[in-house]
C-alpha cells in the first residue's frame, strides 16, 4: 500500500503544482484558468482530438522507452532526437526506393529504421566504452550532425523530391504503408500496436531476463555489478545501442501511417519529450504510458487554448514545470522515506542487545 | 634519456603563457600557409576574423558559464535554456532602453535560470542532467509565452522582438588601420597575420571586450583567490571542503548564479549581434551545448575554453563568410597539422601515435583531394564534428573536477 502511495503521490503533487503555477501565469496575463481548464478537458470529445492524443502518445511512448532503457543504466541518451530523425529519414528513403509485397515491404522499412537508430547510437556507445567520452556531450553533438546528414540526404540532387515549397523523400508505395484503424473520428496509427508490444517487451526484458537484471544492477551500482561478473563496457554498449534501436522506431508512426515520406518539415523535438516522459513515468512501462498520454493531451490543448485567445505556449510552461516539479517531488519523497526507514531501524535496534549496535554504528 | 624527450618535458614545464603563445603561433602559421597554398585568402581576411569574433562571443560566454558551474561540481546542460532566457531578457530590455540595458536584461534572466538550477540540484538533490533538460524545456516555454504576450503587440510577430539598438563599434587606432594597409598589400604570410590580427582589433563592441576580459578575470578569481579555491574545492571534494568550514551550499549557489549570468550574457550577445538585432525564436541554435563542448575541449580551464570557442567561432565564421570551399581548404590545413604532429612524435620515438596521426592526415588529405567542396549541410556542423573528433582522440587527457555531477548533502560525509 505504501509503495503504491509513494509511487503515485509525487507525480500527483507535481501535476497539481505545475497546474497552480500555470494558473498564476494565466491570471497575470489576464485569462481565466478555469475557462482554460474547461476548454482543455472539453476538447477531448471534439472531432479527432482523442485519436490524435492516442497517436501522439504512441510516439512519445516509444521515445520514452528508448530514454528509459538508458536511464536504467544511468545513461543519458540525449541523442534520441537525432537517432529517430535520421532513422525515419533513411527508412523513408529506402521505403520509397524499393517495391516489395505488402507486409514484407513494411517490415524492411521498420528493420532499416531500427538498424539506423542502433548504428547512430553505436557511435556514442563506442566512444563511451572505449574512450571514456560522456554520452551526454557526444549525443548532443551527433544530434546536430544528424540534422546536417538529413539535410544532405533529402537534397533534390541526393534522394529528395521537390514538392511545392517543401522537399521530401520519394513517397512510399501503399505496399509499404502500415494500415491504421479507422474509428470514424480519425485513424489510429497501426504503429500504436507496435508501441504497446514494445512496452510489454520492455517490461519482460527488465523483469524476467538475466540481461534486464544485469542492466538494472549496473545502473544501481556499477562496482557491485562488475564484482558480480557483469562486463561494464558491454553493458554500456548494449544499453545505448538498444536505446537507439527503439528510438529509431519513433519516427515511423507518422512516416508509415500519415505522411508516407520524410520531409524537411517532419516533426522534431520528440527526443527531449522522451526524456521528460520517461522521468514522469519513473521508467516504469505503465507510468510511461500515463506520462505519454498526459504529454499528448497537453500538446493538443495548445490548439484548443489558442482558439479562446490563451497563448498556446502556456502548455510548454506547463510541461516544463511538470518535469521539474516531478523530479523534485520524487527526490523529496525519497528522502522522507529514507529518513522514516532510518527511524524505524533505529527504533528496532533500541530494543536489541548492545553488542549488535556496534556493528551497525 | 635523449635530448628530445627532455625537450618534450621542456614544453610541458614552460609557463602557461609561453605554451599558449606557441600554440597560437603554430595556429596562425598553419592558417597563413594554408591560405597561401590553397589560394583561399578569405581564411585569413580581417572580415573572417571579425565574423569569427562575433560568432565565438556567445559560445565563449556559455563556456565560461559552464566553467563556473562545473568547477563547483554542478553539471550545467541547462546553459542552453539559460541562454534562451538571456536572449529574451536582452531583447525585452534592449528595445526599450538601449544596448546597455539589453546586457543587464540578458544577465538578469540568465540568473533566474541559474537560480532555478541551483534550487533543484543543490537544495533538492535532483540529478543535474535531468534538471538541465527541464530548465531548457522551461526556458523555451517561458520565452515563447512571454514573446506572445509582450512582443506580439509591438512587432506583430510572436516569434520575434522589435529591432534592438546595437552597440556602436570601435577599433583600436591607429593599429587597426596600419594592419588593414598591410593586409591590402597581399604579401605572403605577413598579410595573413595582419588580416587575422586586424580583425581582432576592429569592429569591437563593449560586449566583446567584456567577454575577453572575463576570461582572465575568471582565471584570477577561481585560481588566485581563496574564494576561488573554496569554490573549486566544492567541485573536487565537497565533504573535505565542508570539514574545513566551507559553506558548500552557498558556494554552489554563487557558482550557479554566476553561471546563469554568463549564459544570459551569451544570450545578450546573440540578441546584440549586428547581423540580427533582436530576439528570434530558436536563435540560440544549440550554442549553449557548443559552449559546454568548448569548455570540455579546453579541459575545464579558462585559456582552454577560449581556444575551444575560438576554434568553433572561426570554423563557423569561415563557413559563413566564404562557404564550403573555404572549409574544404581547412581540411588541407588539418592534414598539414597531422603530418607535422606525426613528425614531432617520430622524433620523440612515439611510433604508434605518429602512425595514427599519419594515417589520419592521409585520410583527411584523401578527402580533400577527392572532393571539390564540403557540402553546405555539413560545413555548418563542422564545430560539432570537430568536437567529436577531439573528444574521441583526447578524452583521456582531460581532467574534469573530481566530484562533478555527484549529489552532496550537508553533514552526510563519511
Amino acid at each position: 500500500m505504501s509503495r503504491i502511495r509513494s509511487a503515485l503521490l509525487p507525480p500527483a503533487l507535481a501535476i497539481l503544482f505545475a497546474a497552480a503555477l500555470c494558473a498564476v501565469a494565466l491570471v497575470i496575463s489576464g485569462a481565466s484558468p478555469l475557462t482554460a481548464l474547461g476548454v482543455m478537458i472539453g476538447q477531448v470529445g471534439q472531432g479527432t482530438t482523442a485519436v490524435d492524443i492516442v497517436n501522439s502518445a504512441a510516439i512519445y511512448y516509444i521515445v520514452a522507452l528508448a530514454a528509459a532503457i538508458g536511464f536504467q543504466m544511468k545513461l543519458f541518451n540525449i541523442g534520441i532526437e537525432g537517432q529517430y530523425r535520421l532513422a525515419a529519414c533513411v527508412a523513408a528513403i529506402v521505403g520509397g526506393l524499393i517495391v516489395l509485397p505488402p507486409v514484407l515491404h513494411t517490415l524492411v522499412i521498420i528493420v532499416v529504421a531500427v538498424l539506423v537508430g542502433a548504428v547512430w547510437a553505436g557511435i556514442p556507445a563506442l566512444l563511451k566504452a572505449y574512450r571514456g567520452v560522456s554520452e551526454v556531450i557526444s549525443t548532443i553533438m551527433l544530434n546536430a550532425v544528424s540534422l546536417g546528414a538529413i539535410a544532405f540526404l533529402i537534397r533534390p540532387d541526393s534522394f529528395g523530391v521537390l514538392q511545392g515549397n517543401n522537399i521530401s523523400t520519394k513517397p512510399i508505395e501503399p505496399s509499404g504503408q502500415f494500415p491504421g484503424l479507422d474509428t470514424g473520428a480519425g485513424t489510429i496509427f497501426g504503429m500504436v500496436v507496435v508501441a504497446v508490444l514494445l512496452g510489454v517487451g520492455y517490461w519482460f526484458l527488465l523483469n524476467r531476463t538475466r540481461f534486464g537484471f544485469e542492466l538494472r544492477a549496473s545502473g544501481e551500482s556499477a562496482t557491485a555489478a562488475t564484482a558480480g561478473g557483469v562486463n561494464a563496457k558491454r553493458m554500456v554498449i548494449i544499453a545505448l545501442v538498444l536505446s537507439g534501436a527503439v528510438a529509431g522506431l519513433a519516427g515511423l508512426p507518422e512516416v508509415l501511417g500519415r505522411d508516407f515520406a520524410y520531409t524537411l518539415t517532419s516533426p522534431q523535438g520528440y527526443g527531449f519529450t522522451g526524456l521528460a516522459v520517461a522521468l514522469l513515468g519513473r521508467n516504469h512501462p505503465a507510468g510511461i504510458a500515463f506520462g505519454a498520454l498526459l504529454w499528448a493531451f497537453l500538446d493538443k490543448s495548445a490548439i484548443a487554448l489558442d482558439n479562446i485567445g490563451v497563448p498556446r505556449d502556456i502548455v510548454l510552461i506547463m510541461q516544463g514545470s511538470v518535469v521539474l516539479s516531478v523530479v523534485v517531488a520524487y527526490e523529496v519523497v525519497r528522502r522522507y522515506e529514507l529518513a522514516a526507514e532510518q527511524r524505524r531501524v533505529a527504533a528496532q535496534l533500541r530494543g536489541a542487545p548492545a553488542a549488535d549496535k556496534e556493528v551497525v554504528g | 634519456m635523449t635530448t628530445l624527450t627532455r625537450a618534450r618535458a621542456g614544453f610541458g614545464t614552460l609557463p602557461g603563457w609561453a605554451r599558449s603563445a606557441i600554440v597560437v603561433a603554430v595556429g596562425v602559421g598553419l592558417l597563413a600557409v594554408t591560405a597561401t597554398l590553397t589560394g583561399q585568402i578569405q581564411l585569413t581576411s580581417s572580415g573572417t576574423t571579425q565574423a569569427a569574433v562575433r560568432l565565438l562571443l556567445p559560445i565563449l560566454f556559455a563556456a565560461l558559464g559552464g566553467l563556473w558551474a562545473e568547477r563547483a561540481g554542478v553539471i550545467n546542460i541547462g546553459l542552453e535554456g539559460m541562454m534562451i532566457l538571456g536572449t529574451w531578457g536582452a531583447a525585452w530590455a534592449g528595445y526599450q532602453w538601449g544596448p546597455y540595458a539589453a546586457v543587464v536584461g540578458g544577465l538578469v534572466f540568465g540568473v533566474l535560470g541559474g537560480l532555478l538550477h541551483a534550487v533543484a540540484t543543490v537544495s533538492f538533490g535532483v540529478n543535474h542532467i535531468v534538471s538541465g533538460v527541464a530548465i531548457t524545456l522551461l526556458g523555451l516555454g517561458v520565452t515563447k509565452y512571454l514573446s506572445t504576450l509582450l512582443f506580439l503587440p509591438v512587432s506583430g510577430n510572436p516569434r520575434q522582438s522589435p529591432r534592438v539598438e546595437g552597440f556602436e563599434t570601435f577599433s583600436v587606432q591607429p593599429l587597426a588601420d596600419a594592419l588593414a594597409a598591410v593586409e591590402a598589400q597581399q604579401r605572403v604570410v605577413l598579410s595573413d597575420v595582419a588580416g587575422l590580427l586586424g580583425g581582432l582589433l576592429s569592429g569591437l563592441t563593449p560586449l566583446v571586450v567584456l567577454g575577453f576580459v572575463l576570461v582572465p578575470a575568471s582565471y584570477l578569481l577561481l585560481w588566485r583567490t581563496s574564494f576561488g579555491l573554496r569554490l573549486r574545492s566544492c567541485g573536487e571534494n565537497p565533504v573535505a571542503a565542508e570539514s574545513l568550514g566551507v559553506q558548500v551550499y552557498l558556494y554552489k549557489y554563487i557558482a550557479l548564479i554566476v553561471s546563469g549570468a554568463l549564459a544570459g550574457l551569451g544570450g545578450a550577445a546573440l540578441t546584440l549581434n549586428p547581423g540580427q538585432l533582436g530576439y528570434l525564436e530558436g536563435q540560440t541554435g544549440g550554442r549553449g551545448y557548443i559552449g559546454l563542448a568548448a569548455m570540455i575541449f579546453g579541459n575545464w580551464r579558462p585559456g582552454g575554453l577560449l581556444a575551444g570557442s575560438a576554434l568553433f567561432g572561426y570554423v563557423d565564421g569561415v563557413q559563413l563568410r566564404a562557404g564550403g570551399e573555404a572549409v574544404h581548404a581547412l581540411l588541407y590545413g588539418a592534414s598539414i597539422l597531422a603530418v607535422g604532429l606525426a613528425v614531432l612524435w617520430v622524433l620523440q620515438r612515439r611510433w604508434q601515435t605518429a602512425a595514427i596521426a599519419l594515417v589520419a592526415g592521409a585520410a583527411v588529405y584523401a578527402v580533400y583531394f577527392s572532393t571539390e567542396t564540403v557540402p553546405r549541410e555539413f560545413a555548418s556542423y563542422a564545430p560539432q564534428i570537430v568536437t567529436l573528433l577531439v573528444l574521441a582522440v583526447a578524452s583521456q587527457r582531460l581532467r574534469p573536477p573530481a566530484a562533478i555531477g555527484m549529489e552532496y548533502r550537508r553533514g552526510e560525509g563519511d
